[in-house]
């Protein structure tokens, strides 16, 4: 099942290259690649597998073991719910929940415009400011679930503005 | 090995220091309860927490599966708090598993339920919810049920050791793990060569073989002419389901015992062994005489197969085109015998009894049919025709000796016997390609060189009137691989090489019946280490028992080239004994 372009196998061989003298590279290999594509899918996990000499079963383990590593592409603009002890005490699940209800996905998922992907993250070590909530990098802090609806809206009009 | 002093209950003991506390426990005769560890180490994950004792150094209880002793440590196994731990960690597994045990064909050999008995567990300690359950019954050999399973990750480590493959790994995390082929793609569509070691090292009932037991009842109640045919590997372990000291051949019993099942022939697929010698030796004659495509490889085990379609499609032209022994007698029963008898070939219903799940798999294959019937319709393993045998209350060890059915396909030669062990397909080729070669039987009629009961590569050169025949031996697919791998490099200097899928060869087949100590108290302690000589040591006597010893001079097959298929590899013998392989996708597209 090999349907990556040339270049693409290029690269994702550059990057395996880049650390085959490391004992566990991995983590490291399948970290470039998510960062460079925003996504894993079995494709390139066979690639990485004949690669490196780890089985496909194993690295689809690693993959999805990490909350981190994706199987699927991200949408445009990834909004990371934080779900930690704290933001959890402060309602984080129902801010989580409204934006689901809003965008009509569940956690882990992209709309079907590729907008948004929603994600639900461990502690992002924002703890004074929860629930946070971050969007490209962008932290909001203390989110209620009656501010959802309007930081979406704004997203949609940016978006219908350049588009 | 330098020793160190332990105290186990307070008793002092000295062993070898690098040794893990199950094992050095069972060198001084306490037998730890355990579970996921097994194999001397071949799966040690520790993720079981059964086998937790309470060690002098160590924090808090320890797993001694992985725990390596130290001097002076004092190890309790049965402190309360040792055995109120272990009791509690059977209890969380048993919190997760689906406990519908009198429905498990796993029943009666399943190790969970053997330590829960042990530990005390009592199901209902952690009541709470349960794992998302994943089942696969899509591919023909294997089905792959996750309310089973305990994540103790043998059959992944089985799958890498012996083929290099990995096709199972741990996918998700937390209470949403579960173990699958990537994706939690069904074996089917992964690059599964569906030989069934993750199975045979299951300690439950999450692997199991696909069951066709169903199917042969059905046949019966359809009024079928149903026969049956038994490879020479299941005599050599289908005894060890009933008592039997593992290596105690059963053929005459197994006879008798297919016989009372109501099989209207029982023959053995030795005939197809002699039979695929024929054509196979023949095969590679022409190959050395006519510059052939060499080495020619053998093609009787449907895991190698399945491994050569997925990674070597480059090789294919390399593998003999004849089909396994008893695909090539289900196709001589369809024909040849139907005919004799004046029964339609579409009212014989074939029954292979195998070591091997995939020849569950095989038997499917659009290549195996002859004019769009199937050469033999229904597989089970040495493990199910136990479980048919004991359903229908006969006491088996109380059978008479029986004989093979004698018609058209009762004679075979210890050539075909020795099939069931690694080298033995080579062996017996070698016999008969002497003969063919030089005029005369080769008097010393034992090729010693070939022969093995181990995973792994053996090589041997054979003068045959001048003639050298260099050939290897492998078997397991890690071993396969560096034999394919030269040949693909233009590297390979052998002419003929023999490939099993399972290590060790049939006798240690994905279907073969389970070995485990806990299961076998009259077995000694390293029995995992020596199963595989025991049975293979089986085959062997019964190929010296018999009084022809060479394929070709098995007399009811030379009657049978002589009525029916001409000559080997005769247009007739190609039509019925012959098939073909085609290049697939490891993970194909799903739909």
């Amino acid at each position: 099942m090999n349907r990556l372009s040339d270049a693409a196998v290029a690269k994702i061989e550059g990057i395996c290259e880049r650390y085959k003298d490391e004992k566990t590279p991995l983590m490291m290999i399948l970290s470039d690649i998510q960062n460079e594509y925003g996504y894993i899918p079995l494709e390139v996990q066979e690639l990485v597998s004949k690669k490196t000499g780890i089985s496909v079963a194993e690295i689809y383990g690693v993959v999805t073991f990490y909350s981190f590593f994706s199987l699927t592409p991200k949408g445009k603009y990834v909004i990371g719910c934080c779900l930690g002890t704290a933001c959890y005490v402060k309602g984080a699940q129902q801010v989580i929940d409204k934006f689901s209800e809003i965008l009509e996905i569940k956690p882990g998922e992209t709309s079907k415009d590729g907008l948004f992907t929603l994600d639900a993250l461990r502690c992002i070590g924002a703890c004074g400011i929860a629930p946070a909530v971050t969007i490209n990098g962008k932290v909001y802090p203390k989110m209620t679930p009656s501010q959802v609806a309007e930081v979406v809206k704004n997203y949609k009009e940016k978006e219908a503005a350049t588009a | 090995m330098a020793l160190v002093n332990i105290k186990i209950e307070g008793i002092s003991y000295q062993v070898e220091s690098g040794m893990t506390i199950l094992e050095a426990a069972k060198a001084c005769g306490y037998e730890i309860p355990s579970l996921c560890a097994f194999n001397h180490g071949e799966c040690n994950l520790a993720s079981c927490r059964v086998c937790l004792v309470e060690a002098t150094g160590a924090r808090g209880l320890v797993a001694s599966c992985v725990y390596p002793v130290a001097e002076g440590m004092e190890i309790r196994i049965s402190s309360p708090a040792a055995v109120e731990a272990r009791r509690n960690s059977v209890e969380l597994l048993l919190s997760n598993h689906n406990k519908n045990c009198q429905q498990c064909d796993k029943n009666g050999q399943c190790e969970l339920l053997y330590v829960a008995q042990l530990t005390g567990a009592r199901d209902d300690a952690f009541a709470g919810s349960y794992s998302e359950r994943h089942i696969d019954r899509i591919a023909p050999a294997l089905v792959r049920d996750t309310s089973k399973c305990i994540l103790c990750g043998r059959c992944v480590e089985r799958c890498k050791n012996a083929h290099g493959l990995g096709i199972l790994g741990f996918e998700n995390r937390g209470f949403n793990t579960f173990v699958a082929p990537a994706e939690n793609r069904s074996f089917a569509d992964s690059p599964c060569i569906q030989c069934g070691q993750c199975v045979n090292v299951c300690p439950t009932g999450a692997l199991m073989e696909n069951s066709e037991i169903g199917k042969i009842d059905a046949a019966f109640k359809a009024g079928k002419h149903v026969i049956v045919q038994a490879a020479p590997a299941v005599r050599a372990a289908l005894g060890e389901e009933f008592g039997y000291p593992i290596g105690t051949p059963v053929t005459g019993k197994m006879i008798a015992a297919l016989r009372r099942l109501g099989f209207e022939r029982v023959y053995d697929v030795n005939f197809g062994a002699d039979l695929t010698i024929m054509e196979e030796g023949t095969e590679l004659l022409g190959r050395l005489t006519n510059g052939g495509v060499l080495p020619m490889i053998t093609s009787c085990s449907p895991g190698w197969i399945n491994y050569a379609e997925y990674n070597y499609g480059d090789l294919l032209p390399h593998l003999s085109s004849c089909k396994s022994p008893h695909q090539m007698q289900g196709a001589i029963i369809k024909s040849y015998w139907a005919e004799q008898n004046g029964i339609a070939p579409e009212d014989v219903f074939v029954v292979s009894v195998m070591p091997c799940v995939a020849k569950k798999f095989e038997k499917e294959r659009e290549q195996e049919k002859v004019n769009g019937i199937a050469d033999v319709d229904a597989v089970i393993t040495t493990r199910e025709l136990a479980r048919m045998i004991k359903r229908s209350g006969i006491l088996f060890n109380r059978l008479p000796d029986e004989e093979w059915d004698q018609d058209i396909m009762g004679d075979y030669s210890g050539a075909g016997v020795i099939f069931g062990v690694t080298g033995g397909v080579m062996e017996a080729a070698l016999r008969t390609v002497y003969y063919k070669l030089t005029g005369k039987e080769k008097e010393a009629i034992t090729f010693e060189e070939v022969r093995g009961h181990e995973a792994g590569i053996r090589e041997a050169s054979i003068d045959i009137n001048g003639t050298v025949v260099n050939v290897a031996i492998a078997s397991g697919m890690k071993s396969a691989k560096v034999l394919l791998d030269e040949i693909r490099e233009g590297k390979s200097k052998y002419q003929f090489i023999e490939i099993m899928g399972c290590p060790g060869g049939c006798i240690n087949g994905g279907g073969q019946p389970y070995v485990r100590s806990c299961f076998l108290p009259n077995e000694s302690d390293d029995i995992l280490d020596t199963y595989k000589e025991k049975r293979a040591k089986a085959l062997y006597t019964e190929d010296e028992r018999q009084v022809i010893r060479q394929s070709h001079n098995n007399p009811q097959i030379i009657e049978l080239y002589e009525k029916y298929l001409g000559e080997p590899n005769s247009h007739k013998a190609h039509e019925l004994l012959h098939t073909s392989y085609a290049a697939r996708e490891g993970f194909n597209e799903l739909d």
